[in-house]
């Protein structure tokens, strides 16, 4: 595995910008409260498969919103706070996650030609221009990396 | 997005600062959704509040500072102006009247009353309740709204016909200024008929029964739209709004149809409207256990700290039942009962002594917040009863309790007894 594979993606532009950053990856939906700590990026509902980790400075790639209408507001503060994901990328498009990406103010894309939850894996390394609806795809080498 | 010429004079800033951040807000955010427009609405339901712990650094340089940055998403401090159309104030974290209840403090008090005052002059109606329908704002049929709250977001959906979007703080707050929100999702006629015939094949009745067909449907259907089939009994208002929080609760419901029942729906073929059902689902007593069991997973220990009633906020109704069924009783001393209503409806509970009653036995009648939003319990609360599959739902993983889901007839009884003895019969 040594040169690096990439996969480039099309989609909609959300929230404009570019930006790029290591992928965390989920096929949960996200809630902001009562899902989030705002002051440091991390999952905390219980059964949520990243429970414990932090989309701080990454790129956060997940099929959409889910729960509390405080959606927006968790990732308003999440920005207030530093706390920030670089960018996010996501499938289904609801008024939550829309908003939240708004207040949110990094790059975000949805509508893709292919399944941004199939073809990226968390650590693979994620270029987002959503100004252009392109997303390039480093994967991470894996297995034997010295 | 298409605006109109008023929409641009605000976005042009000839309306205000404020307008103009609001405009640049809803624009944003109708284009992130790929909305084509914005509607007129005039009918607002959002949060003006800063009593949180993470607004305090905010709060200190000023309401305006608030309102601007977390009601418009704007980075400048512009001036608050009167809110353009009816707006009002859902339910926020914290009773100003029973501080000494739940042990907020005193500064967290101040500021929600300083915002109270504030917004409240500028023509945010302080209903303080997750249920503005139950205290007056009753939109009509067809009427396109702004509502955050995914529990009234339903019910003005599905009961009253009225049509709204899951919105968030800062649509809300723009919304408010310039009585517009982006044409989209539940807004549009297409969007809103059913998806999901659910057959239900046993008797639905009391209150408990639609806190469980909620639960289990919104769970299966997530953010799709049921159709509810097979009932035998006519549900009352009290019941659809807890049928309601529960299925968006479990799943994201924001719309359901009950032919004969609900107003978009007057058959079961019109519920469907030009579209084809993508899938039935099975009600039966093996659906209501699997209901029953989910909701009552994080409880094991019978020895019952604290009890809530009230989430959605309870009508006047839910209030006397509960006055009754304490009356002339008291509570166990290791146990604490707080019920939760509309502030308006507490002035009504305490006019007919309701509230007396209630204290007598050793609870507490309380408004304008319940403990998953407000993050409050009695101190030392391993253990929570409570009638409401959305505060079962939530108190697990907010507040890291133990929570059994009932009856409140099981609820009151556990408040007198200490003891946790409900059961699906």
């Amino acid at each position: 595995m040594d040169a690096p594979n990439k996969i480039v993606l099309r989609g909609r532009k959300v929230v404009g910008g570019v930006a790029e950053g290591e992928a965390i990856v989920t096929k949960d939906t996200v809630s902001g409260w009562g899902g989030i700590d705002s002051t440091t990026g991390t999952i905390i509902e219980r059964r949520h498969e990243l429970v414990g980790q932090s989309f701080k400075d990454k790129v956060l790639v997940f099929p959409g919103a889910k729960g509390s209408s405080g959606y927006s507001h968790f990732f308003h503060l999440a920005r207030v706070y530093g706390a920030a994901p670089k960018a996010q990328l996501f499938n289904k498009m609801t008024t939550k996650v829309a908003l939240g990406a708004v207040v949110t103010r990094v790059p975000a894309m949805t509508d893709f030609d292919r399944d941004p939850l199939e073809m990226i894996e968390t650590g693979d390394w994620v270029k987002v221009d959503a100004d252009r609806g392109v997303v390039e795809v480093t994967k991470r080498a894996r297995g034997g990396r010295q | 997005m298409k605006l109109t010429d008023a929409e641009r004079a605000m976005l042009d800033g000839r309306e205000g600062k404020a307008k103009q951040k609001a405009m640049d807000l809803l624009v944003r955010y109708g284009e992130a959704l790929g909305a084509e427009r914005l509607v007129d609405v005039n009918n607002v339901a959002g949060t003006w509040n800063a009593g949180s712990p993470a607004m305090k650094p905010f709060a200190e340089k000023g309401m305006d500072a608030v309102f601007s940055k977390f009601n418009l998403d704007s980075d400048e401090v512009v001036e608050t102006p009167q809110a353009e159309v009816y707006t009002c104030q859902l339910i926020h974290g914290i009773d100003t009247q029973n501080a000494h209840v739940t042990g907020v403090a005193a500064e967290a008090v101040e500021r929600q009353k300083q915002a109270e005052k504030y917004f409240g002059r500028r023509g945010v109606a302080m209903f303080n309740t997750c249920t503005p329908y139950q205290v007056g704002n009753v939109p009509v049929r067809g009427e396109h709204c702004a509502w955050m709250e995914s529990s009234a977001v339903v019910y003005c959906n599905a009961v009253l016909g009225a049509r709204t979007n899951t919105e968030g703080r800062e649509s809300t707050g723009a919304a408010s200024i310039t009585g517009k929100i982006p044409y989209w999702g539940f807004h549009l006629e297409e969007n809103r008929y059913g998806t999901h015939r659910v057959e239900v094949e046993v008797e639905v009745d009391d209150m408990m029964d639609w806190g469980l067909l909620g639960y289990y449907v919104g769970e299966i259907v997530q953010e799709d739209i049921p159709v509810l089939a097979g009932l035998t009994h006519t549900p009352s208002m009290i019941k659809l709004k807890h049928f309601g929080a529960a299925a968006a609760s479990s799943g994201g419901v924001e719309m359901y149809h009950i032919p004969g029942t609900t107003p978009e729906a007057p058959t079961l073929e019109a519920a469907f409207g030009p579209k084809k059902p993508v899938g039935t689902i099975k009600y039966g007593k093996a659906e209501r256990k699997l209901a029953y069991d989910n909701l009552n997973s994080s409880a094991k220990d019978t020895a019952v700290d604290f009890v809530m009633l009230g989430c959605p906020h309870n009508s006047i109704e839910q209030v006397w039942t509960a006055a009754k069924m304490l009356d002339g009783k008291k509570l166990s001393p290791n146990t604490q009962l707080w019920i939760f209503t509309p502030r308006a409806l507490r002035d009504t509970a305490e006019l007919n002594g309701y509230g007396q009653m209630i204290r007598d036995a050793g609870a507490h009648l309380m408004s304008d917040t319940c403990p998953a939003i407000g993050r409050v319990m009695p101190k030392g609360t391993i253990v929570v009863a409570t009638d409401s599959a959305k505060q079962a739902h939530y108190l697990p993983a907010i507040m890291k309790c133990q929570t059994w889901f009932g009856s409140v007839e099981d609820c009151i009884n556990a408040a007198l007894t200490g003891q946790w003895r409900g059961g699906l019969s």
